[in-house]
């Protein structure tokens, strides 16, 4: 127990000096002591004051919250599903959030009508896609019940999903096809403080169900039967922790792009440090964990020396596959945990 | 003495198909009951629909005169805990944090365990003799100590009714001796109903208080080790399966 708590503490000073260094890091380099002063609103250089506060301040608490909110995704989904391989990227929750983006970026502009901002209706389709393609797991679940039948149901979803995209993205104009595109390829920059709370908001949600979740989601380590003979409601659960993972999944997807490899990879990572799957732990280091990686790899694709931003998701993967190989392949048992 | 578990026309099954019907059955304080039967006769469901997981498909189940339908899943878990056939793949959780989900029904929404709840797992830990596997993993044990681990956690969730599926299952003589002999210390000093199914015939009726016999077609019958013999209720459960018992000796023999 102190051994996590001091896992805890240490992830906690891990992300704050993370989105230090992510204020710092850039294009233009800043100092510390400017960045903290632009911060409290002392700094006299007004450049400064607005690369610190518009421009990298969204990005980082961007990067920490997608990051905290895939990670406790990934954790409930592999728990939930008794399946080391869930998360929102494998059973296709991602490519159900892309194809409702697909839909309102790449449909000609004139089928909308224009009282609803084209962001928040991809916002909307977004978290639609993820929660669709979520029922329909569960659905799945009730018939087959059997994690391997699952992930192949989840991988046939994701490439229906990529099908249907990319027979929209040949009928679709050259200006919105870029900027899907370059959606999908994931970025927690372009992110301004007046429409953080639209992600902010519905992700710290999630987050704090997340750990209303720990309790049952303790209970479901022995299974389903035990859960239920320990008081446990296990369908009620199922449930809430599947409108959870669709709002955390769907919200971060739709604003961040389908980030790969988080939400599967920091669960089992977080694991391997702290060497328990007791959700009491494995919840908030998973999440400050996540968030600790999220803002990494964020500075790894704004990194000064090269002119354009490297893609997130190329980053996220050069990283995250790697890390999980040596977690599966280092030969130590207890990281090749097979249920959450 | 009064019944702690009192069925009154239980009817069992799945979805419509009834398994078992007409079941009268009652398990006093301080009774320690074996549940006889061949395969396939419903010993699991009943096991199941007695501990308020599986739904009756008529008539009901009361625990210390409460209806278990009636009670909330967590009032259930109170009155009623189960161990399950099979070992649960549990990963890298250690047998100390297992045996404590046990004390779930009676802690708050974070499950976080009080120095009570903690002096209860200590204690029934150091009685089943598991306090040494506290740091292991479940996949990690024999089958004899996943037995006694998984005892242990119904131990430790205090509830006056313990079912157990075929607890001696897969264990060798000298485990399955020790599962039953603890479970009828537990029955005795704590006053606790304790049903659980079983093929060990002979350690049934030199260890348990009382025999239910689950027979095809007819309602199970209930009675006494010696009542069992005697009144060849149970060889009539077994018949045409090559079982002899002898009445004399109270013992049975296989025919070659």
């Amino acid at each position: 127990m102190r051994r996590s708590l001091g896992w805890i503490v240490a992830l906690g000073a891990m992300s704050v000096a993370c989105a230090l260094l992510g204020l710092a890091i850039g294009p233009v380099p800043i100092p510390f002591a400017e960045v903290w002063r632009a911060l409290i609103g002392t700094s006299t250089d007004a450049d400064v004051t607005t690369i610190v506060r518009q421009v990298r301040l969204p990005e980082v608490l961007t990067a920490g919250v997608a990051g905290a909110g895939l990670a406790a995704s990934g954790l409930v989904m592999q728990t939930i599903f008794r399946n080391p391989l869930a998360g929102p990227s494998v059973l296709g929750i991602s490519s159900g959030a892309s194809l409702g983006v697909a839909l309102v970026l790449l449909l000609p502009p004139t089928l909308f009508v224009a009282p609803i901002p084209r962001e928040a209706l991809s916002i909307v389709a977004a978290l639609a896609g993820a929660l669709g393609v979520l029922v329909l797991i569960v659905l799945a679940d009730r018939r087959v019940g059997d994690g391997i039948t699952l992930l192949i149901i989840g991988l046939m979803v994701g490439y229906l999903c990529s099908a249907v995209i990319s027979v929209l993205q040949t009928a679709s104009l050259a200006q919105s096809l870029k900027g899907y595109v370059l959606w999908g390829m994931g970025s927690f920059a372009g992110m301004d403080l007046p429409r953080l709370p639209w992600l902010v908001v519905p992700v710290i949600a999630g987050l704090v169900v997340a750990h209303v979740l720990i309790k049952p989601l303790d209970a479901l380590l022995l299974g389903e039967t035990y859960a239920q003979s320990l008081g446990v409601h296990v369908l009620r659960t199922r449930r809430l922790a599947i409108w959870t993972t669709g709002v955390l999944a769907g919200t971060i997807t739709a604003f961040c792009g389908p980030v790969s490899f988080l939400g599967l990879a920091t669960p089992h990572i977080a694991r391997a440090l702290v060497r328990t799957n007791a959700h009491g732990v494995l919840m908030p280091v998973s999440m400050l964990l996540g968030a600790v990686l999220a803002i990494g790899c964020d500075l790894v694709v704004r990194a000064p020396g090269y002119a354009a931003a490297l893609p997130l998701n190329a980053v996220t993967s050069l990283l995250g596959a790697p890390v999980v190989l040596w977690v599966l392949l280092s030969g130590r048992r207890w990281a090749r945990s097979s249920t959450a | 003495m009064s019944a702690m578990l009192h069925t009154e026309d239980l009817t069992i099954g799945h979805g419509h198909q009834a398994v078992c019907a007409g079941i009268d059955l009652q398990v006093r304080t301080g009774e320690l009951v074996a549940l006889l039967g061949v395969n396939g006769i419903g010993k699991s469901t009943l096991l199941r629909t007695l501990a308020g997981l599986h739904a009756p498909l008529a008539g009901r189940v009361t625990v210390q005169g409460a209806d278990l339908a009636t009670r909330s899943a967590r009032d259930r878990a109170r009155l009623v805990s189960i161990v399950l056939t099979g070992r649960p793949d549990t990963g890298l959780l250690t047998v100390d944090a297992l045996v404590a989900l046990g004390r779930q029904p009676w802690t708050g929404p974070w499950g976080r365990l009080s120095a009570a709840d903690r002096a209860v797992v200590d204690a029934v830990m150091e009685r089943t003799g598991t306090t040494a596997l506290r740091t292991r993993a479940l996949r990690d044990l024999s089958d004899g100590e996943c037995q006694q681990v998984m005892v242990a956690r119904a131990l430790v969730q205090a509830t006056p009714v313990v079912l157990l599926d075929e607890p001696t299952a897969h264990l060798d003589l000298p485990n399955r001796v020790r599962i039953v002999r603890l479970l009828r210390t537990v029955v005795r000093e704590d006053a606790k109903a304790v049903l659980f199914s079983t093929h060990d015939v002979q350690l049934a009726l030199d260890l348990c208080d009382r025999i239910v016999l689950m027979r095809r077609l007819e309602r199970p019958w209930s009675g006494t080790p010696d009542e069992a013999i005697a009144s060849g209720a149970l060889e009539q459960a077994f018949a045409g399966s090559g079982i002899r018992f002898d009445r004399a000796s109270g013992t049975h023999r296989f025919l070659p």
